[in-house]
């Protein structure tokens, strides 16, 4: 069973490390991770995708609480949260493929950043399975290079993941 | 001042009287305070000792102890001994100098990112990258270690910010937003568990090691008391109630003894506190489970239901916890239950040993019989720590053993730094010939500093349990079990100076025991001749 797990953590360097070195020494996998500060700059959030039975991922909420730099530690359930990826493709795109392409874009909601004689930048931001359906139209074409960042989320709705000031 | 006076200022504000340690140049400037300070520095003879002398001081005073290193080896030779304490939740501050801020991740000379090495055995570590934390940090660190789940944590200092200005200050207080360690227990629990030991009929108390870190031992056995339950140990627990109590049905597991097995597999209610139901302890929690009803105390909340599915899980500090419960708990009686338990209890009879050994388990049981009150107990790993375990039955004293990690020779440096911690103590380290080969360099510590500790070497030329594992499982194939090529111990020791002697009878065994259990301020190593084909139960 896949889960997002949003951590606030401390924003203090090795912080990620205690927190990837946890998953590894406990056998935790993690599908995908990402980090950024929020709007208290000394607090960073990580959304962490991993996949597990009930007893692991109550077992890593708890181990993760035990970490002293984690502040606050939420499984989102997948009902009440907002998920989006980012992903930037470079395809190769000859000026009579072009229009094709753009209609895919346009369609899909992504963007073009970028143009060269042979090729097209995409850029797509939506939910992993959204991204992973892009992927599969302009794939045809020739992926020449693709960067996806992990999943980043938020509650729906007004609850919030934060901290009393 | 320079940071490095400031350090040794910090420990004194914290209340530390003897660190342990080895210098190296890293570390040099902080030596340069010390010496000029009352703090007692005991020079270890390696730095792993330096770790297992803290964590003996450590487990007597129950508040966080200090063990010193150099950057590099010297910090990556603590690893085993943080990871000792941390396996067992034992308090400790362990301080390693380190490169120069502007050198580190240039792998110069006695370089090691011991932070890195250290992290999946620690509660916390520190770097200390900015001169003006190191009040916040030295503060935090003692905070860390001692309150909540005990545990190691490690600061590593550069040497340039030990030689960098500070101006001295000390917070008195430490607040951390993300580190709230729960005390109180949730009060509509605590009626939980008072109303399951009201109903049941055959209830059981399972005490850990964390009974004896939350300082409970009273506690729980009013708790005990006013309710009738008889109490069984883990052996982290043992010492939590005396063994020669009629209440104590000894210790539980895998190597345990059979009345307290008995009790676990009869009881209909199994409170466990401060034990983490660790493999050795409980060998089938999924089938214990679902026959008995399990109320789990502990203050990690990440221990409850880890290891055993639990049916009242109550978090926080076991002392607090007890005290709830005990103004809850209504007295009761289970006579028939602990008259049943007690027909499981088995008066020990030992066979005569071969010519030229002595019986070790005979030879624990009367060391035990004999011993004074507070006398501090330190097993071994190993065949010895199981007849430790179950022959040594602790008065008032205390039973130390590194129970979780298992590490070979850590009897005799734990002892070392037991016996400083408790002077008016007894102190007795136990241990085979595999592990006292593996710590025997502390002899020249305990000669140096005049510690009068006293050693006992159970010799059966032998890695006695894995010879047994070996017989039982790979055909008797023994592989890398003999020790033949070992020192005379009894030679060795007076190398350094220390009274010894050899025990190859149990009329020689008696007089040996006299000798040992004798608080007369002299070191004394007892050699025991002990049969190769000795079992551990």
């Amino acid at each position: 069973m896949k889960r997002t797990i949003s951590i606030l953590v401390e924003n203090h360097a090795g912080v990620l490390s205690r927190i990837s070195g946890l998953f590894s020494r406990r056998g935790f996998n993690i599908d995908s991770l990402a980090v950024g500060v929020t709007d208290d700059p000394s607090i960073s959030r990580i959304t962490i995708v991993a996949d597990g039975n009930e007893y692991t991922l109550e077992q890593l909420e708890k181990q993760l609480n035990k970490l002293i730099e984690v502040i606050k530690v939420k499984t989102l359930s997948k009902d009440e949260l907002l998920a989006r990826e980012l992903m930037l493709v470079k395809l190769s795109a000859t000026p009579e493929k072009r229009s094709e392409i753009t209609t895919i874009v346009d369609v899909m909601g992504a963007k073009i950043i970028d143009l060269s004689l042979t090729t097209m930048t995409l850029e797509i931001s939506n939910t992993n399975f959204h991204l992973a359906r892009f992927e599969e139209l302009i794939k045809p074409y020739g992926i020449i290079e693709m960067v996806r960042t992990g999943t980043i989320a938020i509650q729906k709705g007004a609850d919030s993941i934060s901290i009393k000031k | 001042m320079k940071a490095a006076e400031a350090m040794v200022k910090y420990l004194e504000q914290e209340g530390i009287k003897v660190v342990f340690g080895y210098p190296g140049a890293a570390v040099c400037p902080f030596y340069d305070f010390l010496s000029k300070s009352n703090i007692r520095h005991i020079l270890v003879r390696h730095e792993q000792h330096a770790g297992h002398e803290a964590n003996g001081y450590a487990r007597i005073t129950n508040k966080p102890a200090v063990c010193i290193a150099t950057s590099g080896p010297g910090a990556i030779n603590l690893i085993t001994a943080i990871a000792t304490a941390y396996a067992d939740s034992v308090p400790m501050v362990i301080i390693t100098g380190q490169v120069s801020r502007e050198q580190i991740g240039r792998d110069v000379f006695q370089e090691a990112d011991v932070i890195g090495a250290a992290e999946p055995f620690v509660k916390h570590s520190f770097l200390v990258k900015d001169v003006q934390s190191l009040p916040d940090v030295f503060k935090k660190a003692f905070y860390l270690a001692g309150t909540g789940r005990k545990g190691p944590v490690l600061i590593d200092v550069p040497i340039d910010i030990q030689e960098a200005e500070i101006e001295y200050s000390y917070p008195e207080t430490v607040s951390m937003r993300a580190y709230k360690p729960s005390s109180k227990g949730n009060s509509l629990q605590v009626k939980r568990v008072a109303a399951a030991i009201a109903e049941s009929k055959k209830p059981l108390i399972c005490v850990g090691g964390g009974i004896i870190a939350a300082d409970a031992c009273e506690e729980v056995y009013a708790l005990a008391e006013k309710a009738d339950i008889p109490i069984v140990t883990t052996m982290m627990g043992k010492g939590a109630i005396s063994g020669y109590d009629e209440r104590c049905f000894g210790m539980l597991g895998m190597h345990g003894v059979s009345s307290a097995n008995k009790a676990v597999t009869d009881c209909d209610l199994l409170i466990l506190i401060g034990a983490r139901v660790g493999d050795r302890a409980v060998r089938s929690p999924v089938f214990l489970a679902k026959t008995t009803k399990i109320i789990h105390i502990d203050i990690d909340p990440a221990e409850i239901g880890k290891n055993i599915t639990v049916d009242i899980p109550l978090v926080g500090d076991s002392k607090i916890i007890l005290n709830q419960l005990l103004e809850v708990v209504e007295e009761k009686t289970h006579i028939e239950w602990i008259e049943h338990l007690r027909t499981f209890r088995k008066t020990p009879s030992f066979t005569q040993a071969e010519t030229g050994y002595i019986n070790p388990k005979e030879f624990i049981s009367k060391l035990s019989d004999a011993a004074g009150e507070n006398t501090i107990y330190v097993a071994d790993v190993g065949q010895n720590q199981i007849w430790s375990s179950n022959f040594f039955r602790v008065k008032k004293g205390r039973f130390l053993t590194s129970g979780g990690m298992g590490t070979m020779g850590y009897s005799v440096p734990c002892a070392i730094g037991a016996k400083l911690a408790s002077e008016d103590s007894n102190v007795i380290a136990v241990c085979g010939d595999g592990a006292f080969q593996m710590s025997m360099m502390e002899l020249a510590t305990i000669k140096q500093h005049n510690i009068p500790i006293k050693i006992v070497v159970m010799t059966n030329k032998r890695l006695g349990m894995v010879r047994e594992l070996q017989t039982k499982l790979y055909e008797d194939n023994q592989v890398a079990v003999s020790l033949e090529g070992s020192p005379d111990f009894i030679k060795i020791a007076k190398a350094y100076d220390i009274p010894a002697f050899r025990v190859t009878n149990m009329e020689t065994a008696q007089e040996a025991i006299d000798k040992l259990v004798r608080n007369d301020g002299e070191p004394l190593l007892v050699e025991c001749m002990v049969s190769p084909l000795e079992s551990t139960l």
